[in-house]
C-alpha cells in the first residue's frame, strides 16, 4: 500500500485493493489486509476502510525509517501471517518489494498482472514486452506473489466497508536487510518526469520534430495548454531533448486527459507509456501510422505546419 | 576492481510482435534481436566504473549460440572479457537465471544488470541474484560510482532523487537514462571480434519460467476521428481543446 506525502492512498494502490477484493471474493470471502510503512493518517485509514480492508499492518521502528527493499519485504513477511496472496501495485517500489518477498519465500513472482483466471492452479495474465503481449503464468499456492499493472482495474470502494483496524508492528529486521537503504533523498527538479506523469495535457514529439531546434512551436503549444512536453526514445537518443522527458516503456508512463503526439509513429515501446491517456490527438503525415490508427482524434499533416497554426488559433481566441 | 555486467538477447520489439507457433515465445525471425535498453546503460556504467577503478568489465549472457552477438556488442563498446553460458534461455525462469549468474559472479566485486528485461519484464533477476550471493542489492538506479570499497548508486525514487551507499561486493540494477550508451567505433568492433569468449555449461537444470502461454492482446478497432489536414485543421483542434476543457486560458 503506497500513499502520497500528504497521507492519501495513491490511485494504483486503490486499484490494487480493488483487485485484491475481487480475488478475496473469488476465494470465498477471505479478508483483505493492508501493509504500510508508518501509521496511517485518519484520511488514509478511512480510505482503507472504504476499500474493504479488515486490518492495517503499520510497520514502525528505525528499520523502516528510510527505504530498504529487503527490510520492507521482511516487514511484509512478518505482517502476512497466514495470508496466501501477497500483492502490491506495479510501481517501481511495488515490483521491487514483491521481488524481494518472492526471493525470500522461494516462489515465483508475476509483475504487472492484469487479471486472474482460476485459483487452483492460480493463473494470472500479465503484461510482457511493454504490454505488446500478454503472458498467462502459474503462481505458487502460498504465497502467490504479484504486482498489479496500472489501470488493470478501476479503483472502486467496497459495497461493505471494512473495519481497517490498525495493528502497529515493529518487527526485528536483520542487519543484512538494512545494508542497501536510502541514505539521502533530494527533492526532484521541477521539470523532472513527476510533472510529466501528473500533467493534464502532454504534448509529445518524435522524430518528426526534425532537430533540437524543431521544438520551438511544440514548446509554445505546451505552454499555451499549460501542459508538459514528452518525447519518444529516438528524440532522447539523438540528444535533442533530455531523457527525463521520455515517454515509453523505459521512460515515463503517462495518463493525461489529453495526449498530443506530434510526428510520433507509435512504436510499441512508446505506446506502452501513453496507452492509458484518456484521449489522444495524433498529428502525423502518415494516416496509417499506428499512433494515428490508435488515436481518438487525428490531424494528417506536418507538425511544423499544423502546430504553428494551432498556436495562432489559440492566441487569436484566447488573447 | 572486477565488474560483471549481465545482458540478455531479446527480440527487437519496435515493430509488430509475432508469437511462435507454440505460443511460448516472441518470434524474432523477422524483427531481429538486441539487448534491453536498461542493459545498454548497465554496460556503459560497467565500462565507466572499470575505467575509473583501473579494473575490468566482463559481460555475461545466458542464451543460445546466437547470443554471442550481444556479447560482441558489449565488447565493442568497452567490455574486455565475455562469458557465455550456453543454454536455451526460453526454458529458464528468473530464479534459474539468477542461479546461473551466481555461479559466475562469485569472483566479481560489482555485478550490474538491467532493472528488467524488455521482453519478460520480470523485475527480479538482480534481486534473486543478490539472495543467491548473500550480497546487498540496489535497484533501478541511473548513476553508479565506486570509491574506497563503497558503491554509490542513485536515481529517481518515490521521494525524489535517492542515493544508496553499499559496501562491495554488491549487486546493482540499472534503469535507462543516467548515461548515454556509447556507439561502437569501427576499431572497437574489429577488436571485439577477436576477444575470446569463455563458454560455460549451466550448473543446474532449469525449473522453468512458470509460463502457461503467451497471447497477443486483441487489436483495438480504430475509432479515430480525423479533424482535418494540415494547417486548415487548426480551428477544429482548438474547438476540441475547448470541448475537453484543456485550454489553460
Amino acid at each position: 500500500m503506497e500513499s502520497t506525502p500528504a497521507g492519501e492512498a495513491v490511485e494504483v494502490s486503490r486499484e490494487a485493493l480493488t483487485f485484491a477484493r475481487s480475488l478475496a471474493a473469488e476465494g470465498g470471502g477471505v479478508p483483505v489486509d493492508a501493509v504500510l510503512v508508518g501509521e496511517p493518517s485518519a484520511e488514509l485509514a478511512a480510505t482503507l476502510a472504504a476499500y474493504g480492508v479488515r486490518r492495517v499492518h503499520a510497520l514502525t521502528g528505525e528499520a523502516f525509517a528510510s527505504y530498504a527493499g529487503a527490510a520492507w519485504a521482511a516487514g511484509v513477511q512478518d505482517a502476512r501471517e497466514t495470508s496466501v496472496v501477497v500483492m502490491a501495485a506495479g510501481t517501481p517500489r511495488g515490483n521491487e518489494v514483491m521481488a524481494h518477498v518472492a526471493a525470500r519465500e522461494g516462489v515465483a513472482m508475476a509483475a504487472n498482472v492484469l487479471s486472474f483466471s482460476g485459483l487452483s492452479p492460480f493463473v494470472v495474465t500479465r503484461q510482457v514486452v511493454g504490454g505488446a503481449a500478454l503472458e498467462e503464468m502459474r503462481l505458487a499456492d502460498r504465497p502467490a506473489v504479484f504486482t498489479v499493472a496500472g489501470h488493470a482495474v478501476e479503483a472502486a470502494p467496497a459495497d461493505v466497508p471494512g473495519s481497517a483496524e490498525v495493528v502497529v508492528r515493529a518487527p526485528a529486521v536483520a542487519e543484512a536487510d538494512l545494508v542497501a537503504r536510502v541514505v539521502s533523498s533530494e527533492e526532484p527538479e521541477p521539470d523532472l518526469s513527476g510533472t510529466l506523469k501528473s500533467a493534464r495535457v502532454v504534448v509529445g514529439a518524435g522524430r518528426g520534430a526534425g532537430s533540437a531546434e524543431g521544438f520551438a512551436e511544440l514548446v509554445e503549444l505546451t505552454e499555451l495548454l499549460g501542459g508538459s512536453l514528452g518525447v519518444s526514445r529516438v528524440v532522447t537518443s539523438l540528444g535533442w531533448r533530455p531523457h527525463h522527458e521520455q515517454v515509453g516503456q523505459t521512460g515515463s508512463r503517462i495518463s493525461p486527459e489529453l495526449y498530443i503526439p506530434c510526428g510520433i509513429s507509435g512504436a510499441i515501446q512508446h505506446w506502452a507509456g501513453c496507452s492509458t491517456a484518456k484521449s489522444i490527438l495524433a498529428i502525423n503525415t502518415d494516416p496509417e501510422a499506428p499512433m494515428v490508427t490508435k488515436a481518438t482524434y487525428a490531424v494528417i499533416g506536418d507538425l511544423h505546419e499544423v502546430v504553428p497554426a494551432i498556436n495562432a488559433e489559440i492566441r487569436r481566441r484566447h488573447r | 576492481m572486477k565488474v560483471l555486467v549481465c545482458v540478455k538477447r531479446v527480440v527487437d520489439s519496435s515493430s509488430e510482435v509475432v508469437l511462435t507457433d507454440d505460443a511460448q515465445a516472441v518470434d524474432g525471425r523477422y524483427a531481429g534481436f538486441t539487448m534491453s535498453a536498461h542493459e545498454e546503460c548497465a554496460v556503459e556504467l560497467a565500462v565507466q566504473v572499470a575505467a575509473a577503478t583501473g579494473g575490468s568489465a566482463t559481460v555475461l549472457t545466458l542464451g543460445d549460440a546466437d547470443a554471442v552477438e550481444q556479447l560482441r556488442a558489449a565488447l565493442a563498446v568497452g567490455c574486455t572479457e565475455a562469458v557465455h553460458v550456453l543454454a536455451d534461455s526460453s526454458t529458464y525462469g528468473p530464479a534459474d537465471v539468477a542461479r546461473e549468474i551466481a555461479a559466475v559472479a562469485g569472483d566479481f566485486d560489482l555485478v550490474l544488470l538491467g532493472n528488467d528485461a524488455a521482453d519478460s519484464g520480470d523485475f527480479q533477476v538482480g534481486i534473486r541474484l543478490a539472495y543467491e550471493l548473500g550480497r546487498p542489492v540496489v535497484n533501478g538506479v541511473t548513476n553508479v560510482s565506486v570509491a574506497d570499497g563503497i558503491v554509490t548508486a542513485s536515481g529517481a525514487g518515490t521521494d525524489g532523487h535517492e542515493t544508496y551507499r553499499v559496501p562491495l561486493p554488491a549487486v546493482v540494477t540499472v534503469l535507462e537514462g543516467g548515461v548515454e550508451p556509447r556507439y561502437p567505433t569501427v576499431p572497437g568492433r574489429m577488436k571485439a571480434k577477436k576477444v575470446p569468449i569463455e563458454e560455460r555449461s549451466p550448473v543446474a537444470s532449469p525449473v522453468g519460467p512458470s509460463r502457461v502461454r503467451l497471447l497477443l492482446p486483441p487489436p483495438a478497432p480504430s475509432n479515430v476521428q480525423v479533424l482535418g489536414k494540415g494547417a486548415d485543421a487548426a480551428p477544429a483542434v482548438v474547438d476540441l481543446f475547448e470541448q475537453l476543457g484543456v485550454l489553460s486560458r
